[in-house]
């Protein structure tokens, strides 16, 4: 077996993996709070490589360098898609906290095309080719064959976030606000935590970090249209089960397990059954493990 | 009066209420700013700025975050009042007005049943061949409809079952020519199998588990199908499906419409009739058991996994036939009309429509397959329109069009003059 290619299989898998692992987070951690699993997640990804993509064209006009008028998109796409996600919660799904939970699953789904199709309407449906603004790394020159440039910075990024989103989650007020209305709404609410405030911050992490991964992979693929999210949704989503729908560091193990599967596969066997190795990895591990890799065996009481 | 506050807020439109609705606009015009307002023309590298649109979200959304209030004070208003409980005459819902006349209930069901009957006499064949998608749509409704409003297992992946009827007559007719009406039943054994099939290794998963595991199947059911052209020949699908015919006759193309309407309005009725005495029986009662309660209907010796695999057996083979019923009408299958959006689209028109409810399941489905179809005159809008139509829905019918309502058994007070005496 050829062990440079296996490399490059290897490489390509971890940063699919990590793109997944910063979709997957906002889905677990929507879904640990409230149970709901947020099918317009995936609309919130798309939303943000639309901002980076409009924003980015438009500086292009002043001269900027190509590293500053990605870093000003970027965080534009942070920006609007935090806002699109605060406002979605606010609209779509708290007046249905008491509701059926497959209410707010509708309501999700109806979000999700209305979404697609705004964008769509606004916008146009052909693909957007998507600048190239990261420029070369020179250290990068010797193995660039096996990993680029857009590589390096979508492995380093999703490191970065990581670590900031578990300080943030483990050591803030509002990180251990979070924590504790996800145990137990009820309880949290009696003991002062605002858990209206602790949704939306939820959401608006979680749409953060969606964009960051939306930003990060159009600039490596080169190129977006509306219908990306959708995809990409289901895909995270699959991330997020596979490690445990609900657990933070579970979401993150399952976007990578699903990259390196899907790389591996397509790699090896076949690259028209690409989405089947994902979900066919996917039942593998539920019918062994239930609840996900990493994911709480509930005891169920009477 | 408690609730004069809201009948305040619901009469006067305050100053609080124009601040908060401009800081509401102002909101929306900054989230809408990039995608609205900005449109990069990336072949000539040009930017048009469209500020008229950022003026029309400004204007609609100040004016609709006034009504969309209103409404929400009403409807929370009127939970309020339900949770006072007794101290309010409690509205009777249209359902419920019914039930009490049975009488003008049943008149409006013979009513309906014979437009139905009547509906492709009528109409066109274009109309008739809407129909006929829709009314499959009901009965897709109907079965998924017995396993997440019955059983409360959410399946996400319920369009497999219908393929798999599609592709076992195309696949019969195309090797071994075999007709309609003996494929009718075979489709719906087959996927009857496949999803007992699926279901065995997944019976130990639960909620929405058990939804991204149907929902993997569906996926690589699709994908199967897609590739392995051997089988199933690939994207191109399989054409040249015969059309039903009756007694050997040679039907042409709007005689064979009109009869496949009336086979599918048969069959959605005897679905109907079918859910209904399941309903009562002995086995639609330990499915509703599981649903509520998983340990506590174990303790009464039901057994989950049995429960769980007839819930997936009844249900599939209705998908089935439905199939088989699809492929003799479009003459013409290929895995796109069984893609996960489907499934999805099914899954709508049961919550819809109200969980666990025949009505419901069925108005879910009406309108979801019709509404896109007669908004074709907003074509491009349609599905944004759809889109908020789902949500604005949900919001203030959390519980459906039609929600399903309880058997109740009621404990009927004695007079008390004989309670006296019996004691």
């Amino acid at each position: 077996m050829n062990g440079t290619y296996f490399i490059e299989l290897f490489l390509g898998g971890l940063t699919r993996g990590s793109i997944y692992a910063l979709i997957a987070l906002g889905y677990t951690m929507v879904y640990g709070i409230i149970q709901l699993i947020n099918f317009a997640h995936g609309e919130i990804y798309m939303i943000g490589a639309f901002t980076a993509l409009i924003v980015s064209s438009v500086l292009s006009f002043t001269g900027m360098s190509p590293v500053l008028i990605f870093i000003i998109a970027a965080i534009a796409a942070v920006v609007w898609a935090a806002g699109y996600g605060m406002t979605m919660e606010k609209i779509a799904y708290k007046p249905l906290r008491n509701a059926p939970r497959l209410s707010a699953l509708i309501s999700a789904i109806g979000m999700s095309l209305f979404l697609q199709n705004y964008v769509l309407l606004a916008q146009t449906s052909d693909f957007q080719p998507f600048p190239d603004l990261i420029p070369d790394l020179a250290f990068l020159k010797p193995i660039e064959t096996i990993m680029n440039t857009t590589q390096f910075i979508i492995l380093v990024t999703t490191a970065v976030v990581m670590v900031v989103f578990t300080l943030l989650i483990r050591y803030t007020k509002m990180g251990k606000a979070m924590r504790a209305t996800a145990q137990d709404m009820v309880m949290a609410q009696l003991v002062g935590i605002n858990i209206n405030k602790v949704i939306m911050f939820t959401f608006l992490l979680g749409s953060a970090t969606a964009a960051i991964g939306g930003v990060l992979i159009s600039s490596h693929i080169g190129q977006i249209n509306y219908y990306i999210g959708f995809l990409a949704g289901i895909k995270a989503f699959v991330a997020a089960v596979l490690g445990g729908i609900g657990s933070i560091p579970g979401a993150v193990l399952g976007g990578f397990v699903l990259g390196l599967t899907e790389s591996f596969g397509t790699g090896y066997i076949s690259s028209d059954y690409e989405d089947v190795f994902a979900f066919a990895i996917l039942i593998i591990i539920l019918i062994f493990r239930p609840s996900g890799l990493l994911g709480k065996t509930t005891r169920k009481k009477v | 009066m408690s609730n004069t506050s809201t009948e305040q807020a619901n009469r006067f439109i305050s100053l609080k209420d124009i601040k908060k609705s401009s800081f509401i606009a102002l909101w929306f015009m900054f989230l809408t700013f990039p995608i609205m307002v900005i449109k990069v023309n990336t072949v000539n590298n040009t930017v048009e700025w469209r500020w008229a649109n950022m003026i029309i979200i400004g204007v609609a959304s100040f004016i609709l975050s006034h009504v969309w209030r209103l409404f929400m004070n009403r409807r929370d208003g009127k939970l309020s009042d339900e949770q006072k409980g007794g101290q309010t005459v409690e509205k009777l819902t249209l359902r419920q007005k019914l039930d009490q006349k049975p009488v003008v209930a049943k008149s409006l069901s013979y009513a309906v049943l014979v437009l139905a009957i009547i509906f492709p006499l009528i109409s066109g064949m274009y109309q008739t061949s809407i129909m006929i998608t829709a009314l499959l749509y009901v009965v897709l409704a109907l079965g998924l409809n017995i396993m997440i409003g019955l059983s409360g297992l959410l399946v996400l992946g319920y369009i497999v079952f219908y393929g798999v009827g599609a592709y076992t007559y195309a696949l019969l007719n195309l090797h071994f020519g075999v007709n309609f009406w003996v494929a009718l039943p075979i489709g719906g054994i087959f996927a009857m199998i496949i999803g007992i099939l699926i279901a065995i290794p997944v019976l130990r998963l639960q909620g929405d588990y058990l939804a991204i595991v149907t929902l993997a199947f569906g996926e690589i059911f699709r994908i199967v199908l897609e590739n392995w052209n051997d089988l199933s020949f690939g994207p191109s699908g399989i054409a040249n499906i015969p059309r039903p015919t009756i007694f050997g006759l040679d039907l042409n193309v709007s005689q064979a419409t009109n009869l496949t309407y009336f086979i599918v309005l048969a069959f959605v009725l005897v679905t109907i009739f079918v859910i209904k005495r399941l309903e009562d029986s002995r086995i639609g009662r330990s499915l509703v058991a599981m649903r509520e309660d998983e340990i506590a209907s174990e303790a009464m010796g039901i057994d989950m996994g049995k429960t769980k695999l007839v819930a997936f057996a009844l249900s599939t083979f209705w998908a089935g036939v439905a199939g088989v019923i699809f492929a003799g009408k479009t003459t013409f299958i290929n895995p796109s009309s069984f893609t996960m959006w489907e499934s999805i689209l099914v899954l709508c028109m049961v919550v819809l429509g109200g969980m666990g409810s025949i009505p419901g399941a069925i108005v879910g489905a009406l309108i979801i397959t019709l509404l896109p179809e007669y908004l074709r005159a907003f074509s491009e809008y349609r599905m944004v329109i759809f889109g908020v139509v789902l949500v604005l829905v949900m919001v203030f019918k959390p519980d459906g069009m039609i929600p399903s309502i309880r058997q109740k058994y009621e404990f009927k007070k004695k007079p008390e003059s004989n309670m006296k005496e019996a004691e």
